[in-house]
């Protein structure tokens, strides 16, 4: 089974290193992605604020191409959170409202294109736990992730509110696939919570202390790293440490890397194709790290 | 200034707009504005309801209610973070969300949204570049985004800038998409399609307003 891929904008840009450890960790669990051809920006929140009709427009060109690339099975694969949301979103509308779903045929056929319903949105954390299965996963480990406490952080989009592939608030998926990578996860309530989103950039007054308290709550359950699942979340808890040390008033420092970024190194890529030297926080294994832990 | 200063200014409901809660309820799933029961849930589950000058429950029950003005101009809307916390609590399943989202669409719409504050521009900013090129690129964003709102910013931001350089994270190559002409083609069906829509929706209006005269 192949599976369409839809980067979404930030995954070429500043947070490619997501798109590289998405890659390469999927090749070497051997399943095959093929980029959406000619994608267009899934319009995001920020567009849903200013014309959402359009928001689904957008997002339903990505889905009538799907279609068409894939006729037989199409399944979209979207890392992104903010790019998953908004195909779903757009989906459920289609289904929910006529106005909406007669308006948006419309539109694509201005376009001559059409879309049949038929394409399954999907985030790769779904398709690693549902299809292809802990069991094939831990069957291709070669460097358990042992002695490494991780905080998985899923992010607010994912799961909510479309999303019925884990639950809502505590969600599971990460973390079962982390043990199942050979590390530890720790046990915080602030998996879904938002790290501030959008706001980090527009309004640091009030994404700063957002993205805060959930570094500080992992660092006091004593997680080694972040995984996230989402660029804008690692963005925001990766890139804005020194802002928040500065503002806080002490040094905040955790590694902050995407879960593909741990499924790859635990398969045994190597670091660079995963993107590891991107990470402004650098990370190491405990192995690796000769067990001396470098901690701040 | 005093405390009470700040406090809403008290409405007759004369100087409310009862059209408003029709027509933010003609969204979508919209008519759920009038099943809510205060419970405050909504506000409670809220990461940034402390941020806000009004609560989610507030929005909603100013949204009915007809307070227009205070709704749009409202900081709230554009602090939302999209993040459905609250939407998946509701116990009566209302998509405060998305009336955050359509309140932000009237804002703009009416040209109160403000206008140098960074969460509209950067929407308004977004808007365009995919309008253009069906992409975006981050890192163009986010130099418009403090050019027009607080150039200095970028200062503040330089070394960030310049650790995302060297980590090969920024880059200001302008994404786009291959065939432009079906992203406009599109684009401009749905303003068509929405061109009907209200004239469809005035015609309504007059027919009505004649039988009743
Ligand atoms: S949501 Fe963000 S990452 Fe996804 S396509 Fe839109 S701009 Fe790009
Ligand atoms: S956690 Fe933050 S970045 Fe991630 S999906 Fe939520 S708002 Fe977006
Ligand atoms: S949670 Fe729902 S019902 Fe309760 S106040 Fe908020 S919108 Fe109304
Ligand atoms: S979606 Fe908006 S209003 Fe609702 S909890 Fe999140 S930030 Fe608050």
């Amino acid at each position: 089974m192949k599976y369409l891929y839809y980067p979404g904008c930030s995954l070429k840009g500043t947070n490619r290193a997501y798109e590289e450890s998405v890659l390469a960790s999927f090749r070497a669990l051997d399943i095959e992605i093929e980029e959406l051809e000619d994608w267009n920006c899934c319009g995001a929140t920020a567009y849903m604020a200013v014309d959402e009709m359009k928001s689904f427009a957008l997002a339903a060109r990505n889905l009538a191409l799907a279609e068409r690339q894939a006729p037989d099975h199409p399944t979209l694969m979207a890392p992104c959170s903010g790019c998953y949301l908004v195909l779903s979103k757009t989906q459920h509308y289609l289904e929910e409202y006529s106005e909406v779903s007669r308006t948006i045929d419309g539109a694509l056929q201005a376009a001559r294109l059409s879309y049949a319903r038929q394409v399954h949105v999907r985030h790769p954390l779904d398709i690693l736990i549902h299809e292809i299965g802990v069991q094939q996963i831990s069957s291709k480990v070669r460097q358990p992730l042992r002695g490494l406490k991780v905080a998985c952080y899923y992010g607010c989009q994912i799961v909510r509110p479309y999303a019925a592939f884990d639950d809502q608030v505590n969600p599971k998926t990460m973390d079962h696939l982390m043990r199942t990578l050979g590390a530890e996860t720790v046990d915080w309530p602030l998996k879904t919570r938002c790290c501030g989103g959008s706001l980090m950039g527009t309004l640091p007054e009030v994404g700063v202390p957002l993205s805060y308290i959930l570094l500080k709550e992992a660092l006091k359950r004593g997680a080694d790293v972040v995984a996230t699942a989402c660029p804008l979340c690692q963005f925001n808890l990766e890139c804005y440490q020194d802002k928040m040390s500065r503002q806080f008033k002490e040094r905040l420092e955790i590694p902050v890397v995407y879960f593909t970024q741990l499924l790859g190194l635990a398969l045994g890529v190597p670091e660079r194709q995963l993107g590891m030297h991107r990470l402004l926080v650098p990370f190491t294994l405990p192995a690796a790290r000769g067990g001396a832990r470098v901690h701040a | 200034m005093k405390e009470w200063q700040s406090w809403p200014r008290f409405r007759y409901e004369a100087e409310l707009d009862l059209r408003f809660p029709e027509e933010v309820a003609s969204m979508p799933g919209g008519r759920a504005l009038f099943a809510c029961i205060q419970c405050g849930t909504c506000s409670g589950t809220c990461p940034l309801a402390m941020y806000m000058d009004y609560s989610p429950r507030k929005i909603i029950a100013m949204t009915r209610a007809g307070f227009k003005d205070e709704v749009l101009h409202s900081f709230t809307i554009w602090l939302c973070a999209s993040c459905y916390a609250c939407a998946v609590e509701c116990p009566r399943k209302i998509k405060i969300t998305d009336f955050m989202a359509e309140l932000k669409q009237r804002a703009i719409q009416e040209g109160v949204d403000p206008k140098r504050f960074p969460v509209s521009v950067l929407a308004r900013e977004f808007f365009k570049a995919v309008r253009k090129r069906g992409r975006s690129t981050e890192s163009r964003l986010v130099l418009r985004l403090y050019a027009k709102t607080n150039p200095l910013k970028i200062l503040d931001q330089a070394l960030l800038g310049l650790k995302l350089l060297r980590t090969g994270r920024f880059s200001l190559h302008a994404e786009s998409v291959k065939n432009r002409q079906q992203i406009d083609q599109i684009l401009r069906a749905v303003d068509a399609a929405k061109a009907t829509a209200f004239v469809d929706k005035l015609a309504r209006d007059v027919r009505r307003e004649v039988a009743h005269t």
